[in-house]
């Protein structure tokens, strides 16, 4: 049976009620302006939690197996940075140290606890942007360079340096001179991130034994095939150590937080929560049609339409709800999305990918609506139409 | 296998079960004979419209035998009871027409069961022709709800003829009508049923429609009294 009659019907039934199918539309879009927040926020925040992988460059990085999070990291031996230079494809090895310090506030003295981070900055394997103009004035003992988008509770660094130069500051009861500012971006495990040179490190974080790393980054010999490099480093070093590409460096962090943190859950469960609402709009405008139509449902059951017809006349409402909402809906989150990025600095973006997810759910949703309000239908008793 | 397009032997049906068991029909027999025009009148209760839903295929049936157009309706599978039910025209009390749909589009929903009818196009020519043979061109394109009562049950009849049926089923189709196109509409669906050949089975309580029928049935406790 070809679907296009009773699609065709459905259509004609619903386009007769123009207030209910304009309140069914923007029930759908509704639902899916609803789930596009939801999944956009989530991948928002995912995207800027990785930030500072993402920002590393290097195609694999040594990391302990036990790290859960980069602001977490385990420590392991310096000496393994060096133990991967016996691999030929291996070009640089770059040890870098992580951990987190207080930062007194300059303007109000408040403190707040500040990701550093410090590594060989003259190597040129790791940077970031604005990084490799202050390489000379790094050198200076107690210097760093400022993250300009850690968090405002920082103070306003970037613009007192732009008004007045190198800013002092406290970090860790130290006084250090800001020489100058990079980007890399706040996380939810640091707020904000300095970075230095590995001997301003040590200076800064005595505490810390300076054989003991917490991360490597590899810079391979340019044609050399990343998966058989880490083959053979992942075989030659031992256990207290992993070799992970870049992407599963960025994978690593992301997992942790959509699995160890409620966020990954509280998106999808503000995304169900539209579905379901959704869902409800789209069953009750279904079953209000096929009720006050059932007499007409009664008399098609009469004249020899089979109750298979009659589905496909139910489907076909909601997916042509399904579809009618789904347009303006994906428009107006398009357009959402650009006004929450300007007023929160988050990556908020509209792909394909996102839009064929939502697509499907959307179609998902009004499909099972459908098949709620399709039994209703039993209702239409051809018998009771004399 | 008899060759009359009715015929119903020995046929049974109650309501409810156990102590609230209400049977309406009791060993009713009842033959429409090819061609002919009957009505089936009687005292409200007496059982002519479970008897026409019986016909119909619109309910299942409890006992007795009901061959309906070569097809035997005791035990039937609902499949067979739809596929039947697509050779029979039923004309309604309340004409049923879907609302939202125009004159025509109603007449070509008939024609939508007939998938060796054609195409949209060839749909609609005929629901335009059958809509002529009605009296109703000129309005093909309104909405039930801009007809009068006489032209929507015009165009009910339009529907329930379309497709060429091997029966008609009425159930009180001049109820609602006043006098005048009570009696149009009823000599209208008998002047198409006679030219084609069509039997019609049609239930009223309207004495001032008797002299249409070939013959009159009188129902009375679920049994044919003359």
């Amino acid at each position: 049976m070809s679907p296009f009659l009773p699609v065709r019907l459905a259509w004609r039934q619903l386009r007769a009620e123009r207030a209910r199918l304009f309140s069914a539309i923007a029930g759908v879009m509704f639902a899916c302006v609803l789930v596009f927040m939801q999944l956009g926020f989530r991948s928002a925040l995912f995207d800027s939690a990785t930030a500072l992988p993402q920002a590393l460059q290097g195609e694999l990085f040594l990391v302990h197996p036990l790290t859960t999070a980069l602001f977490r990291p385990e420590s392991f031996p310096r000496v393994r940075a060096y133990q991967t230079l016996a691999v030929p494809e291996v070009a640089l090895a770059v040890p870098i140290y992580m951990t987190q310090s207080i930062w007194r506030n300059p303007i109000n003295g408040s403190h707040r606890a500040i990701q550093l981070i410090g590594f060989d900055t003259e190597a040129g394997a790791v940077s970031f942007p604005g990084l490799t103009e202050l390489i000379p004035a790094l050198k200076r003992p107690y210097t760093i360079a400022f993250d300009w988008k850690s968090r405002p509770e920082f103070g306003p660094v970037a613009a007192m340096i732009a008004a007045n130069g190198p800013l002092h500051v406290q970090i860790g009861n130290r006084d250090v001179e800001i020489v100058g500012t990079v980007a890399l971006g706040a996380s939810f495990g640091a707020d904000g991130n300095a970075v230095m040179s590995e001997t301003n490190f040590r200076r800064l974080a005595s505490k810390r034994d300076p054989s003991n790393i917490d991360l490597v980054a590899l810079r391979l010999r340019p044609g050399a095939d990343p998966i058989a490099a880490q083959h053979a480093l992942t075989a030659m070093l031992p256990g207290d150590v992993k070799v992970v590409t870049h992407d599963q460096l960025v994978e690593w962090e992301r997992n942790y937080w959509e699995n160890a943190t409620p966020i990954g859950f509280i998106f999808a469960f503000g995304s169900l929560m539209g579905l379901i609402v959704g869902m409800v709009i789209v069953y009750q405008i279904l079953f209000a049609d096929i009720a006050s139509h059932l007499a007409e449902y009664a008399t098609l059951k009469a004249m020899g339409f089979s109750p298979g017809y009659l589905r496909l006349v139910v489907m076909g409402a909601s997916a042509i709800l399904a579809g009618l909402g789904f347009i303006p809906g994906i428009l107006a989150s398009a357009g959402l999305y650009d006004v929450v990025a300007k007023a929160t600095l988050l990556p908020l973006r509209m792909d394909a990918t996102r839009g064929a997810m939502v697509l499907a759910l959307i179609f998902g949703m009004c499909a099972f609506a459908g098949l709620l309000a399709m039994r209703k239908l039993r209702d239409a008793d051809p018998a009771d139409m004399f | 296998m008899p060759v009359e397009p009715v015929h119903l032997t020995n046929v049974g049906f109650a309501f409810g079960d156990g102590a609230l068991r209400r049977p309406v029909l009791r060993e009713l027999d009842l033959t429409v004979a090819a061609g002919e025009v009957v009505l089936l009148t009687g005292p409200s209760g007496s059982g002519k419209t479970t008897l026409l839903t019986l016909i119909g295929a619109l309910r299942a049936m409890q006992s007795g035998s009901c061959v309906v157009l070569g097809q035997e309706l005791l035990g039937a599978s609902l499949a067979a009871r739809v596929a039947l039910r697509r050779r029979i025209g039923f004309i309604f009390q309340n004409h049923n027409l879907l609302g939202f749909l125009t004159a025509a589009q109603n007449v070509a929903m008939s024609l939508e069961l007939h998938p060796d009818f054609g195409d949209d196009a060839a749909r609609f020519a005929e629901a335009e022709r059958m809509l002529g043979r009605v009296g109703m061109t000129e309005f093909a394109s309104v909405v039930p709800a801009k007809l009068s009562g006489g032209q929507r049950q015009r165009v009910a009849i339009a529907r329930a003829l379309v497709a060429g049926p091997g029966l008609i089923l009425a159930d009180e189709p001049t109820a609602a009508l006043d006098r005048q196109s009570g009696r149009d509409v009823v000599e209208l669906m008998r002047d198409l049923a006679k030219r084609s050949g069509m039997p019609i089975l049609l239930v009223t309580h309207d004495p001032r429609i008797l002299d249409v029928a070939d013959r009159v049935v009188k129902m009375e406790d679920g049994r044919v009294v003359g």
